[in-house]
């Protein structure tokens, strides 16, 4: 097990790439992905996921920069040297096998003692489940059993340095991703291996990995704990994309501690020096977005509210614009509620669709640095 | 609106039915009658089975029903094997895919008895390629007189021809092959061979069948190219059954024999074809 690290990356399916459009995956990418951590690779479709997992796991060389396992480069090695697992979108099971020779295939190819590869197989079958159909011929199993060997031959090598995990839930019944995300959790906890997980799901990002990473257009907008994403989103897409509903945005003009949203004060609480007296946005999340029937804040035209039993959800809209709030499953919401106003810290200023530090947020940064 | 019945669509079938009774009904009754009687000189007689009894006791029969099947079975044994070999060693897109594709195809396209006539002149002792070149290197070749040679004469004829047919089925059964299956290979560990025959063999296995279904029946029933080859000859050493059925009928005007041997023939290819449907079909479901 190693740390993984991308040094200035960048990927292009064309030979001789000129544009930023002509890159896959835009220069450059650097990343550590440390040692024993979960991640998930979060982003909407085609935005390069699949591509960067590639190059992790030596199925595409990168048209530059440098992929290194712990101090090793592995940028030229073929897959095989690099100790590596992988599970595909699709289940990948050897058809003439038994569910017992697919698993234990990955371990017997690099000549392990067989009464170990018993022990490791039944380990596995066990934690998914496979146990009753070990001596059955992978052929016939339904989409979900397969998919299970996959994983199951994924994770039955102890000494990779990373498994990898290409939307591998996307045929699962959804009965059955539940259980398996909490085995891969449970697996993850138990033998602490590297785990990089791509998906375009959220709900399945947040809720398997310790850090995620958001990529769109071939950039990785942000990486940070789902805290950090839900909290402190650094682009407006990632704000958007994650959160059900996503981040209210609003175009907004940044004056002094304040934001003026069409003609409306909305003060902020700290000052935003870099794009003061000049048009911005506002980001924030319909969570810590109040409906009150005290008329603060901007005034809206309420569309509709979704009950979603645990709280609600209230469409509304502001000039033409979607904002969302949540509010509480006991609050009635009257016909007097007719404003929102937003919670100062949890409001966010973006320009050209990144985050603007605040001035106390620049000095801290500026004084930790000394 | 009311629906009257109507039986006049049965008519619309009708040039479909003629046709195939004209193709293959008639002609097969034909067939079955021809090998009940006794035909001489335009007097029809009725003999029950005797044609079938001779025939099943003949010893040419039997002769090149035994020839018909090491023919069959020696063709198999290379072409199946070696087809899958240079579908696995040809390029799999681009350019070069194509140009061998197009090469692949050329056996295929020439009319059967201009593959038997090229094949003749190119083994001819005294003035063929082959034929010439081998004894100029000081190996007694001529399948005018030696049987073994005339053998391996016709076998590599066979070879040359129908062996493209097993690369492009084999070929399209590589193509069809999801690349992640090669990823997760490579992920695994798996060696060459292991690749082969866990994911390539299985996958290509449906194709197999096919070819080696249409490589026993087609060869099975051989006749233009061995009998513009060799004639048959030496003696008899590559009368196969097609060409000894013809030699029957044609040949020594036996209409009734012929006409048993005919049917037997018929059964035979109809029953392999139907076991090897079956064992493949039981073992698919399995």
């Amino acid at each position: 097990m190693a740390k993984i690290t991308l040094q200035d990356l960048a990927h292009s399916y064309f030979p001789n790439p000129m544009e930023a459009t002509d890159f896959q995956l835009k220069p450059s990418i650097n990343h550590e992905w440390e040692d024993g951590e979960a991640y998930a690779l979060l982003g909407p479709s085609g935005c390069g996921k699949t591509t960067l997992l590639n190059i992790i796991s030596g199925l595409l060389v990168p048209t530059r920069g440098r992929v290194l396992f712990g101090e090793r480069d592995v940028t030229e090695l073929p897959t095989a040297e690099r100790n590596i697992a992988q599970v595909f979108q699709f289940p990948v099971v050897y058809d003439t096998m038994s569910v017992y020779d697919n698993l234990a295939f990955p371990l017997r190819n690099n000549k392990v003692a067989a009464d170990h590869v018993d022990k490791r197989v039944h380990e596995i079958a066990q934690m998914l489940d496979l146990g009753a159909q070990l001596d059955r011929k992978a052929r016939g199993l339904t989409a979900d059993a397969k998919q299970k060997i996959s994983l199951g031959r994924g994770m039955v090598r102890e000494d990779v340095s990373a498994i990898l995990f290409d939307e591998p839930l996307t045929v699962i019944d959804p009965a059955m991703k539940w259980e398996l995300r909490t085995q891969l959790k449970e697996l993850h906890r138990q033998f602490g291996h590297t785990m990089i997980y791509v998906t375009h799901d959220q709900t399945e990002a947040l809720s398997f990995a310790d850090k995620v990473v958001v990529m769109l257009d071939g950039e990785v907008v942000q990486l940070g704990t789902p805290q950090e994403l839900f909290e402190r989103p650094t682009h407006t897409f990632v704000g958007y994309f994650i959160g059900s509903p996503g981040m209210n945005v609003l175009p907004a003009r940044i004056e002094g501690s304040s934001a003026l949203v069409g003609g409306h004060e909305i003060p902020l609480g700290r000052s935003f020096s870099a794009v003061d007296g000049s048009e911005a946005e506002l980001g924030v999340r319909p969570e810590f977005t109040r409906l009150n029937s005290a008329r603060e804040g901007l005034p809206v035209n309420i569309r509709r509210v979704e009950d979603v039993g645990s709280h609600k959800v209230v469409r509304a809209e502001f000039d033409g614009r979607q904002v969302n709030a949540i509010v509480g499953e006991d609050i009635e919401i009257g016909a007097d509620m007719t404003h929102v106003r937003f919670d100062a810290e949890a409001a966010h200023v973006y320009a050209n669709g990144w985050i603007v530090d605040s001035d106390q947020r620049r000095r801290r940064a500026a004084g930790g640095a000394h | 609106m009311e629906k009257t019945p109507n039986q006049r669509a049965w008519f619309m079938v009708l040039p479909v039915l003629i046709l195939v009774a004209m193709n293959a009904v008639i002609p097969l009754m034909t067939v079955v009658n021809y090998s009940m009687q006794e035909v001489f000189y335009g007097t029809y007689s009725f003999v029950g089975p005797r044609w079938y009894i001779d025939v099943l006791h003949s010893e040419r029969f039997h002769s090149s029903l035994i020839r018909q099947l090491i023919f069959t079975g020696t063709i198999l044994a290379i072409e199946i094997p070696l087809g899958i070999a240079i579908a696995l060693a040809m390029p799999r897109r681009g350019f070069w895919a194509s140009v061998c594709l197009v090469l692949m195809s050329l056996p295929l396209l020439i009319p059967w008895n201009v593959v038997g006539a090229m094949w003749n002149i190119f083994a001819l002792p005294d003035i063929g390629l082959l034929g010439y070149g081998l004894n100029w290197l000081g190996i007694p070749y001529d399948f005018t007189q030696d049987p073994a040679a005339a053998w391996f004469t016709v076998v590599l004829m066979d070879v040359w021809h129908w062996t493209s047919l097993v690369v492009l089925l084999a070929y399209a059964g590589l193509q069809s092959i999801d690349e992640n299956y090669y990823r997760a290979a490579q992920i695994d560990g798996a060696s060459r061979w292991a690749v082969f025959w866990y994911i390539q063999l299985p996958k290509m296995s449906h194709v197999l069948t096919i070819a080696v279904l249409l490589r026993f029946m087609d060869s099975f029933m051989i006749y233009t190219e061995p009998f513009v080859l060799t004639g048959g000859g030496p003696g008899n050493t590559t009368t196969f059954l097609a060409i000894d059925l013809v030699k029957t009928a044609l040949g020594e005007q036996d209409l009734g024999n012929a006409a048993a041997v005919s049917i037997v023939y018929f059964l035979m290819i109809l029953l392999a074809s139907w076991l090897f449907y079956t064992i493949t079909m039981q073992r698919k479901s399995r």
